[in-house]
C-alpha cells in the first residue's frame, strides 16, 4: 500500500495530474493466458458478465500459455487459461510464490494437419512421415515432397507452422518429434493461424499444423489430412467425434484453465468458475472446440468445491492423452 | 559573345531546365507511391468494413458473435490513454525544448543530451514497454492501467515532442530575443511571452505526429498488460457504488484499438475481418480528428501572433 501511494504519488507529480490515487476496489475476475483457449473463456466471460447484469466484472488478457503462468504464478491474475499442463518450472515458480492452484481441463482441441486441395497425392499421413518433414536433422534437407516418399511427386515442400511461442507449437513438436520445441526452424512460423491458412490455400506443395476451429472455417481452401498414430492402424480424419472416441492420435490435445486457491474462496471467482463448468459444453461448441463429456465437468466441479490442488500431469506434456485416460485421471 | 557561345549557354540551360523537370516528376513520384499505397490500404479497409460501421459498432462491447462485437471498450480506452499521453508528454517535452534552447549553455553536455534524444527517437517501442513494465508497473506499483499505458507511450514520443520544439523555437528571428532582451525582459520573460507563443504552431505538429505514432502502437501497451476481452468502461468519476473518485479511471483496466484490431484478424471466423477493417477505418478516422484539432488550434494561435 505505501509503494502503491508512493507511486501514486510520483505519477501525480509526472503527469501534472492533483488528486488522490487509490485504486478503486472492483468486483473483477481477471483471466490470462493461452490464445488457443481465450475463445472458450471469452464465451464464458461474455455470458457471465450479462447473467449478473455486469454485477461482476471479467477480463480476459492473451499473453500465451507461458506468459499467462508467469502472470499467475506471481499473483497478478485469478485464472490462467493453458493449451497444456503446467511445466515442472512453473510448478516451481508457482510453489516458490506460495501460490496453489485447482487444474481443471476444461474442452479438447485437435491440431489440423491441413494441405492444399489441390494435393492429389496425399491421402493420409504417418507420424513417422511427418517426422521426417518436421524433425530438426530436416532443416534445409528435406526440401521436396519426394524426399519424403519416392511415391510423391517431385515438388517443393513448403512448410507452415505454429510459432515457437506457442503451447501449439510445443505440443505438435512433442507428440511428431518427441521432444518439446524440437523442430527444423526453416518453416514459415506466425502466432496468427490466418496467416498459416492462406499460405496453404495458395501453395499447391504446402503442408501446415493448427487448431481445429481454423480448419473447420476454412473448410473450402483446406483439406485435412488424416494421421496414422502407428504402423497397422488405420488412419483417422480429425472430428469431433474422432477425438471423443479417442481415435485422434496423437495430436488432441486437452486444454485447461488454473484457477488460483486463493482467488477461489473470493465469491466473484467461485461463481465464475461455476458458470464456466456449467455452460462449457454448450459453449465450447460454439466457438468450435471439442467438450468433454457432461461428466468431466461435474469431477470439475467437484474438485473445485474440495480444493483439489496441483496437477495431475506431473510437469510434463503428456502426449496422446484420450479424453478416456483424462477422465481417469481426474476420476481419482 | 559570338554566335556559338550563345548557341553553347541555350543548350547549357535547356539540359539544366531538362534536369529540373525530370526531378520534379520525380518528387511527383515519389509523392504518389506514398498517397497511392495510403489511399488503397484506406479504400481496401472502407470497402471491407464500412458495411460494419454503425452506431450499435461504436457502442457495443467485444463478443465471441461477430455481429454483436463493437469497439467501445476500445475507443474510449485509447481515447483515456492518449489523454494521459498528451498531459504527460506535452508539459515535459515542451520544456526540455525550451530549455535546452534558451537556457542551457552550449557545451559538450548539451551535447551528449542532444545526440541522446535524438536516438531516443529511434529506440524500438518495445524496450520502453519492457521499460516501463518494470519501472511503472512493478516498480511503482501503478499496476496495469490506463495510467501506466499513458505514461509509457509519453516516454514513447517525448523525443519527437523535444526535437519538434527545438526546431519550432529554432526557427524563430533572434532579432525577436534581442530585442526583448534590450528591453530589459529575463530569459523567462522572453520564453513565455515571445518564443513559446510563437512556436507554438511548430510545436503543435511534433505532438500531432508523436500522437498519431502512439494511438497505433501495440507492442508497449501488450507488454505493459493490456487486456483482450473488457466488457466493461472504467469509472466515470462520481459513479458507481461506492462513488468513484476524480481519477478512479487512471487506475483501470483497459484495452486499445490495434489490439482489438489484432485480436480480430487472428481469429478463425471470417466476419471477424470485417470488424478489424471497420475498427481501422475508425482509428484512422481519431488519427484525423487528432490532425484536425492541431490545424485548428495552429490557425487560432497564428492569428494571435503579431511580429
Amino acid at each position: 500500500m505505501k509503494i502503491t501511494n508512493y507511486a501514486a504519488a510520483a505519477a501525480l507529480v509526472l503527469s501534472g495530474v492533483s488528486a488522490s490515487g487509490l485504486v478503486h476496489a472492483d468486483v473483477l475476475v481477471k483471466v490470462d493466458g493461452s490464445s488457443t483457449v481465450y475463445p472458450i473463456t471469452e464465451a464464458v466471460a461474455e455470458d457471465f458478465q450479462k447473467s449478473k447484469k455486469n454485477a461482476i466484472k471479467v477480463t480476459v488478457g492473451i499473453s500465451g500459455t507461458g506468459g499467462g503462468f508467469k502472470k499467475f504464478c506471481r499473483g497478478e491474475t485469478d485464472i490462467s487459461n493453458a493449451s497444456r499442463p503446467i511445466l515442472k518450472k512453473e510448478i516451481d515458480d508457482c510453489k516458490a510464490a506460495g501460490i496453489e492452484y485447482m487444474e481443471l481441463p476444461v474442452a479438447y482441441d485437435a491440431l489440423t494437419v491441413v494441405v492444399n486441395p489441390k494435393n492429389d497425392w496425399i491421402k493420409s499421413l504417418t507420424v513417422a512421415e511427418l517426422k521426417t518433414m518436421w524433425e530438426p536433422g530436416a532443416q534445409g534437407k528435406i526440401t521436396n515432397w519426394k524426399q519424403v516418399n519416392p511415391a510423391w511427386p517431385d515438388r517443393p515442400l513448403k512448410l507452415f507452422g505454429a510459432g515457437a511461442d506457442s503451447g501449439t507449437f510445443d505440443y505438435f513438436t512433442e507428440a511428431i518429434n518427441g521432444k518439446s520445441k524440437a523442430s527444423r526452424g526453416d518453416f514459415t512460423a506466425s502466432e496468427d493461424d490466418n496467416v498459416l491458412v492462406q499460405g496453404v490455400a495458395r501453395d499447391v506443395g504446402a503442408l501446415g499444423f493448427f487448431g481445429f476451429a481454423y480448419y473447420e472455417e476454412n473448410k473450402d481452401k483446406l483439406r485435412a489430412v488424416p494421421i496414422v498414430d502407428k504402423e497397422g492402424k488405420p488412419a483417422v480424419a480429425p472430428s469431433i467425434k474422432t477425438v471423443i472416441d479417442g481415435s485422434y492420435q496423437p495430436l488432441a490435445r486437452p486444454i485447461f484453465i488454473y484457477v488460483n486457491a486463493k482467488s477461489a474462496d473470493k465469491p466473484e471467482v467461485k461463481e465464475f468458475v461455476e458458470y464456466y463448468m456449467k455452460n462449457a459444453e454448450k459453449l465450447t461448441k460454439e466457438v468450435k472446440y471439442v467438450p468433454l463429456p457432461a461428466k468431466a465437468y461435474d469431477y470439475n466441479l467437484g474438485h473445485f468445491a474440495k480444493r483439489d490442488k496441483g496437477t495431475k500431469f506431473g510437469g510434463e506434456n503428456k502426449v496422446g492423452i484420450t479424453i478416456e485416460e483424462l477422465m481417469k485421471l481426474e476420476a481419482k | 559573345m559570338n554566335q556559338q557561345e550563345l548557341q553553347a549557354l541555350r543548350t547549357m540551360i535547356v539540359a539544366h531546365k531538362r534536369w529540373d523537370m525530370m526531378f520534379g516528376l520525380l518528387g511527383i513520384l515519389a509523392l504518389m507511391i506514398a498517397l497511392m499505397t495510403f489511399t488503397a490500404l484506406f479504400a481496401d479497409m472502407a470497402i471491407n468494413g464500412l458495411g460494419r460501421i454503425s452506431w450499435e459498432f461504436l457502442t457495443s462491447f467485444p463478443s465471441r458473435r461477430a455481429a454483436n462485437a463493437g469497439i467501445l471498450s476500445a475507443w474510449v480506452g485509447s481515447v483515456l490513454v492518449m489523454l494521459v499521453t498528451a498531459v504527460a508528454a506535452v508539459p515535459l517535452g515542451v520544456a526540455a525544448g525550451v530549455y535546452l534552447e534558451e537556457y542551457a549553455r552550449k557545451n559538450w553536455v548539451t551535447d551528449i543530451i542532444e545526440i541522446n534524444v535524438s536516438n531516443l527517437a529511434g529506440v524500438p517501442s518495445i524496450i520502453y514497454g519492457l521499460l516501463a513494465l518494470g519501472l511503472f508497473v512493478y516498480t511503482f506499483g501503478l499496476g496495469q492501467s490506463i495510467l501506466t499505458a499513458g505514461l509509457t507511450l509519453a516516454l514513447l514520443i517525448l523525443p519527437v515532442v523535444i526535437v519538434a520544439t527545438r526546431e519550432a523555437i529554432r526557427s524563430i528571428p533572434q532579432i525577436i530575443r534581442e530585442g526583448a532582451y534590450a528591453c530589459g525582459a529575463t530569459t523567462w520573460q522572453v520564453v513565455s511571452d515571445h518564443i513559446v507563443p510563437y512556436s507554438s504552431a511548430g510545436i503543435l505538429t511534433g505532438v500531432i505526429i508523436g500522437m498519431a505514432r502512439a494511438i497505433g502502437e501495440t507492442a508497449p501497451i501488450i507488454t505493459v498488460g493490456a487486456l483482450t476481452f473488457i466488457a466493461f468502461l472504467p469509472p466515470a468519476p462520481f459513479t458507481g457504488e461506492p462513488p468513484a473518485g476524480v481519477f478512479d479511471w487512471l487506475f483501470a483496466p483497459f484495452t486499445v484499438m490495434p489490439i482489438q484490431m489484432f485480436n480480430w484478424t487472428s481469429r478463425p471466423e471470417a466476419a471477424f475481418l470485417a470488424n478489424a477493417a471497420a475498427a481501422g477505418f475508425i482509428l484512422v478516422l481519431m488519427t484525423l480528428a487528432m490532425n484536425g484539432l492541431a490545424i485548428w488550434l495552429r490557425y487560432r494561435l497564428r492569428k494571435n501572433i503579431n511580429w
